[in-house]
């Protein structure tokens, strides 16, 4: 292993150019991908700021007892569907619809709007389909007049999200396979470079465990010191998109480090395949 | 030892490169290898260092056996040969003593170990001095030299060399020879493919030619193959 570790960092040393181009190579590929990633990431946690107003109102009757609506609140509460229920009284909702409508906030009077049920929903229960198994049951519920939830609104929001989510996942798949496929060429150059160093090690008796090991220990410091390079230059994009233009997420750490590690199990897995091949070749 | 068994070697871009070829190489004795350019002497030895395998027949190399032989086993019998080319395979940026260091390392000799082993073998070889030189400050033979030392650290009990003197100049060639006679004078077998039929000529050791692929001649059976010639090379002389 102390061999393995000592022609690691010689091969750094040896060939540095070589290396720092590796190391750059797989920085810029995670960098594409990071970039990616974390446009995705704020599209994500903005539709899902969104995706928290879908709500269900039930507007009750006027004369709808105090305690029929706390029994309504309990069923509806009870529901594994339903997040929380919020009552909303007459005055209340007035203020609402004030402070919603701004400049028209004069043409509502008092005792114009009625009380409602404001009913959120968990995480998994905010599409349409859902949506509307929420409000048909609540509009079966006694005292309750008319139910709205912004069925159209529901439609695009989703919509959106799909389309937010397909884009996604074939653009995730097509940065990474690009990121592999950049590294695979650049981590295969560094084993044809040692080629002759290879068929040395064979020819004096080195088994192919040892002959993989400095190559796996390459490929493994390659992705550390790429994936590590990609964060900083992924940490300084989001810096400067959010001092200049809008304020954006970053990854969090437990992410950040998965990233790295990604980077880490690229190297080391392409590194193996490529030494694997190469030593396949020459038997 | 080392035995052949009607070998076929037949390479699926190439065709055959070698057909029904049988012979034994004892402990201890020299063998030179001849023949023309592209007549299998290289496939011969590569079949010996089981960097290929024969595609029909056996071959026997120090108690391993090809085809048969597990993978992990090779680099075992790798450890008792020692194997010598035309162009050194050395590491250009390694020292000489760093290059002979390695084949030891490679086979995880004790640190302490490999110091001593490499500066007796370098002095076996004559480039004592020359340790701390890199292969490009040195002279084709010297090249070689540091080659034959590498081949030598696990005290292999055959060392083949593929067109050892094939790079060098006369003088060279002979220090080269020398060196590699008094090896097997202290017990390592040689077998030494080579295209200086004057040197076969001079030295009276059992010559293998190979042509076509073919065993034309053993000088220690006598004339095998119909379509062979006694080669010229097979007359005893003066040795180097």
């Amino acid at each position: 292993m102390r061999l393995a570790l000592r022609e690691t960092v010689l091969a750094f040393r040896r060939a540095p150019l070589l290396s720092v181009l590796g190391v750059t190579t797989i920085a810029f590929s995670l960098f594409a991908f990071g970039l990616f990633s974390l446009v995705a990431l704020n599209i994500r946690t903005a539709l899902r700021n969104v995706e928290e107003k879908v709500e269900v109102r039930a507007f009750l009757a006027d004369n709808a007892p105090g305690d029929s609506v706390a029994k309504l609140m309990e069923e509806l509460g009870q529901r594994k569907d339903v997040q929380r229920v919020e009552y909303i009284d007459a005055q209340q909702a007035l203020e609402r619809a004030r402070a919603e409508m701004g400049e028209f906030k004069d043409v509502f009077e008092a005792g114009f709007l009625p009380a409602s049920l404001d009913i959120r929903l968990r995480d998994g229960f905010r599409d349409p389909k859902a949506v509307l198994v929420v409000a048909d049951y609540v509009r079966t519920m006694s005292y309750v007049e008319d139910v709205r939830y912004g069925a159209d609104w529901i439609e695009k929001l989703y919509r959106i999200r799909n389309i937010a989510a397909a884009t996604g996942v074939v653009l995730g798949i097509a940065f990474a396979a690009v990121a592999i496929i950049i590294i695979s060429a650049s981590i295969r150059m560094t084993v044809l470079a040692r080629s002759r160093e290879i068929g040395i090690m064979r020819l004096v008796g080195a088994t192919d465990a040892f002959v993989r090991r400095p190559f796996l220990l390459d490929g493994f410091a390659k992705g550390v010191l790429g994936g590590m390079l990609a964060l900083v230059f992924t940490w300084a994009a989001h810096t400067i998109v959010s001092k200049n233009f809008l304020q954006t997420d970053f990854f969090p750490a437990s992410l950040a480090a998965v990233g790295v590690a990604a980077g880490a199990f690229l190297g080391t897995a392409v590194s193996a395949f490529s030494v694997r091949r190469h030593l396949k070749r020459l038997h | 030892m080392i035995r052949f068994a009607n070998v076929y070697k037949e390479y699926p871009r190439t065709g055959m490169a070698l057909n029904d070829v049988s012979f034994q190489v004892a402990r201890g004795e020299f063998a030179f290898l001849t023949g023309p350019s592209g007549s299998g002497k290289s496939t011969i030895l590569k079949l010996v260092y089981m960097d290929e395998m024969p595609t029909r027949g056996a071959v026997w190399v120090g108690g391993t056996k090809a085809p048969g032989a597990r993978r992990s086993a090779i680099p075992q019998l790798r450890r008792k040969l020692g194997v010598v080319f035309q162009d050194f395979r050395l590491l250009d940026d390694r020292t000489v003593e760093q290059n002979v260091a390695f084949a030891l390392e490679v086979v995880d000799t004790p640190r302490e170990k490999i110091g001593s082993k490499v500066s007796r073998l370098l002095t076996r070889v004559g480039l004592a001095s020359k340790a701390t030189n890199y292969p490009r400050e040195l002279s084709g033979g010297e090249q070689q030299r540091v080659a034959i030392a590498r081949a030598l650290v696990n005290d292999p009990f055959v060392l083949i060399a593929d067109e050892p003197t094939g790079n060098l100049d006369d003088r060279a060639t002979r220090g080269v020879f020398q060196l590699l006679k008094d090896i097997n004078t202290s017990g390592t077998a040689v077998i030494m493919a080579t295209h200086n039929l004057e040197l076969v000529r001079r030295n009276e050791f059992r010559v293998l030619e190979v042509n076509r692929g073919q065993l034309v001649f053993d000088s220690s059976e006598g004339l095998r193959h119909p379509d062979a010639r006694t080669p010229e090379a097979n007359v005893p002389g003066q040795a180097l």
